[in-house]
């Protein structure tokens, strides 16, 4: 199983995590272009029931750490746990879900590996690479928005191994299971060190998600251009009256205004919703990657050359405090 | 016990308010027209220091690694209260990824001696990565705890934290030497003091002064320390872009195509338009 695609399989309370499913998706494609396997692996409590799970959504092995003290993320034993495999299995490529569990563990066994780490890709895909006389066939080209205004750029990690990259969720898309698939569970019956357990968690609190941005088939998102907390109102309005979820973008998270849970974009979440209205949104790359593919946009903005509108259907040129509220009162007239 | 801590904190571009004045005419940004401003969360990360300094004693160290203009991190940081501020510099570490950032940073805080506690923010602004944190506790073989909010109890080694996870938070209870990342839902930043910040002002890298200035400088505590490679004592393969693992291949413009949104005026009528156009298409 050597040089194979491995996905960190993070679970909370035996339920996979939505953005672990949807790397196993990517996984399998790309494991398919490289010829090779897809193995993923799984640390926790009574999360041997997964194991067939995860087959099903495309792994050809999971590796399962299930102990007792391993029912919450760690970061030394998972570390630990996590680092071991990779020696003894020596993947080319691990794909880790950019969570608060994802962002402890990737850096840590990258540094541990000596290797490259690509933060919040929002594509990953097989390539080649040449620099001077060097070429490597079938590298990851870990893709995301450089900051830098609107460029794309694509980061490779030619001389170490495994190459890392983490992905925010809903940057792709869910596998469909296929109960008939066939593959291996190794269970690795870890035992646990005093150095591993040096830290304990004594209290977890964890309030169900509020906000599901990535079903909402509606998305009033808003920006710096709403001015204040209190004006963020409008676009909590606008949203009810359509029976939508409200969004965000980072600037107007930095600010206050709205929950970080609703920032869309690069680093936050991925949306692809029937109707998006983007209120007092400049439409900057690493926003745009996180919401250009909704099926519809409009753009509501006093600057008519504001980077939005080129991936908006509908355009509405002016004050958001005085567009909204007539948006309200149409759709309130409606019939 | 007095604690022995470490603050790591880095100079960014301010990203949080780009105006158009920044943008080029392809719509990239001019970095070098952005103010540079202390990474926010650094700034809550020294903030925790500061107070478990004020509660228990001890002594803070801020190190950054940058540009000689980086120098103005280490300004602020000392009128806030820390006690002693190290630059590093060197071309050998620039073009550094997380790793090879980490690399340095590693070889500086072992060179500067004991620690107990190690501080820096959940991440910086120009990358969003919440990388470098980790990789210097991996390399420190000390444990980390990331996206902290509060130290809620320290007792010689005995430490209880509150971290934020997603939907909730976490308390976790273990020993230090540690590091910790701090995050903006962390207690508030206590603003530079007056005097400490009109003192500070003055403040140089030993290069930067005339060298009849420098027996005076040194006797008033104001020529900050600046590291090199050799300094440091890090292998110059490790640092920079030479250690950097993760290699540009290619950055693309991305070309927004001349696509025109189908418009729609500020008007009652024009809103009554649109709005009943998404109703027909059964959008809304
Ligand atoms: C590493 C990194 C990661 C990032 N990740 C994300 C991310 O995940 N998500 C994200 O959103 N951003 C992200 N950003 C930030 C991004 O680059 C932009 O800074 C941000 O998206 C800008 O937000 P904004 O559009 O709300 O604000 P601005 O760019 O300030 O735009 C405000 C807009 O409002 C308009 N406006 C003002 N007043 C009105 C009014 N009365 N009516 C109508 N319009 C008005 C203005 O014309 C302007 O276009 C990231 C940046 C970096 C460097």
């Amino acid at each position: 199983m050597e040089n194979g695609v491995w996905v960190f399989i993070e679970s909370d309370s035996g339920t996979i995590a939505d953005v672990s499913l949807e790397l196993l998706w990517k996984g399998r494609e790309l494991a398919d272009q490289l010829r090779c396997e897809l193995g993923c692996f799984i640390i926790g409590h009574q999360v041997s029931d997964a194991a067939s799970d995860l087959i099903a959504y495309g792994a050809d092995m999971v590796c399962v750490a299930d102990h007792a003290q391993l029912v919450h993320y760690l970061t030394l034993p998972y570390t630990r746990i996590a680092v071991e495999l990779i020696k003894e299995y020596r993947p080319s490529i691990v794909l880790i879900g950019a969570t608060s569990t994802g962002r402890d563990l990737a850096p840590r066994i990258a540094s541990h590996m000596r290797t490259g780490l690509t933060a919040d890709c929002t594509d990953l895909q097989i390539g080649e690479y040449k620099f001077g006389k060097r070429i490597w066939k079938e590298l990851l080209w870990q893709i995301r928005p450089a900051f830098g205004g609107n460029v794309i750029a694509t980061i490779v990690t030619p001389e170490t191994k495994p190459q890392m990259a983490t992905v925010r969720e809903g940057v792709f898309r869910q596998p469909d299971a296929d109960p008939a698939r066939e593959g291996t569970v190794v269970d690795l019956k870890p035992t646990l060190t005093e150095q591993d357990l040096i830290f304990k968690i004594v209290e977890r609190v964890k309030a169900e998600k509020k906000v599901n941005l990535k079903s909402a088939r509606i998305i009033v998102a808003g920006g710096m251009g709403v001015g204040s907390k209190d004006n963020f109102e409008l676009v909590r309005e606008l949203a009810g009256v359509l029976g939508g979820e409200v969004g965000a973008t980072r600037a107007a998270v930095d600010a206050g205004f709205v929950d970080h849970e609703r920032q869309i974009g690069q680093t936050g979440v991925t949306v692809r919703p029937n109707l998006y209205v983007a209120c007092g949104i400049s439409g900057a790359i690493q926003h745009r990657a996180g919401m250009q593919e909704s099926s519809r946009i409009i753009a509501i903005n006093t600057d008519s050359d504001a980077p939005i509108f080129s991936v908006a259907h509908y355009g509405i040129t002016g004050d958001l405090n005085e567009v909204i509220p007539r948006m309200i009162k149409a759709y309130k007239e409606k019939d | 016990m007095a604690y022995r801590m470490v603050c790591l904190m880095k100079q960014v571009p301010d990203t949080r308010n780009i105006t158009a004045d920044v943008l080029r005419e392809d719509g990239t940004v001019n970095r070098q027209a952005l103010p540079a401003v202390v990474n926010p969360d650094d700034l809550f990360a020294l903030e925790m220091a500061l107070d478990v300094k004020d509660k228990y004693g001890g002594e803070i160290t801020v190190m950054s690694m940058g540009p000689p203009a980086a120098i103005e991190v280490l300004r602020d940081a000392m009128s806030r209260g820390a006690d002693h501020a190290i630059l590093l510099t060197d071309k050998k570490f620039a073009g550094a990824d997380t790793l090879a950032t980490s690399h340095v940073l590693e070889s500086a805080i072992r060179k500067n001696g004991p620690f107990n506690l190690i501080f820096c923010g959940r991440q910086a602004i120009d990358g969003d990565t919440a990388q470098v944190g980790p990789q210097v506790a991996e390399k420190l073989d000390i444990p980390q705890v990331t996206f902290a909010e509060a130290i809620e109890f320290l007792d010689q080694d005995d430490i209880v934290i509150r971290r934020a996870i997603e939907g909730g938070f976490e308390r976790i209870r273990g020993r230090i030497p540690l590091l910790v990342t701090v995050t903006n839902a962390a207690a508030n930043p206590r603003p530079p003091s007056i005097k400490r910040k009109m003192f500070w002002k003055k403040a140089q890298t030993r290069s930067s002064v005339q060298s009849e200035e420098e027996g005076e400088m040194l006797e008033r505590g104001l020529l900050i320390p600046v590291w090199g490679l050799a300094e440091v004592g890090c292998a110059a393969e490790i640092c920079g872009f030479q250690g950097s693992e993760t290699w540009i291949k290619n950055v693309e413009n991305v070309k927004l195509t001349a696509h025109e949104p189908k418009s729609f005026d500020t008007s009652e009528t024009g809103i009554k338009e649109l709005i009943n156009e998404l109703i027909n298409e059964h959008i809304i």
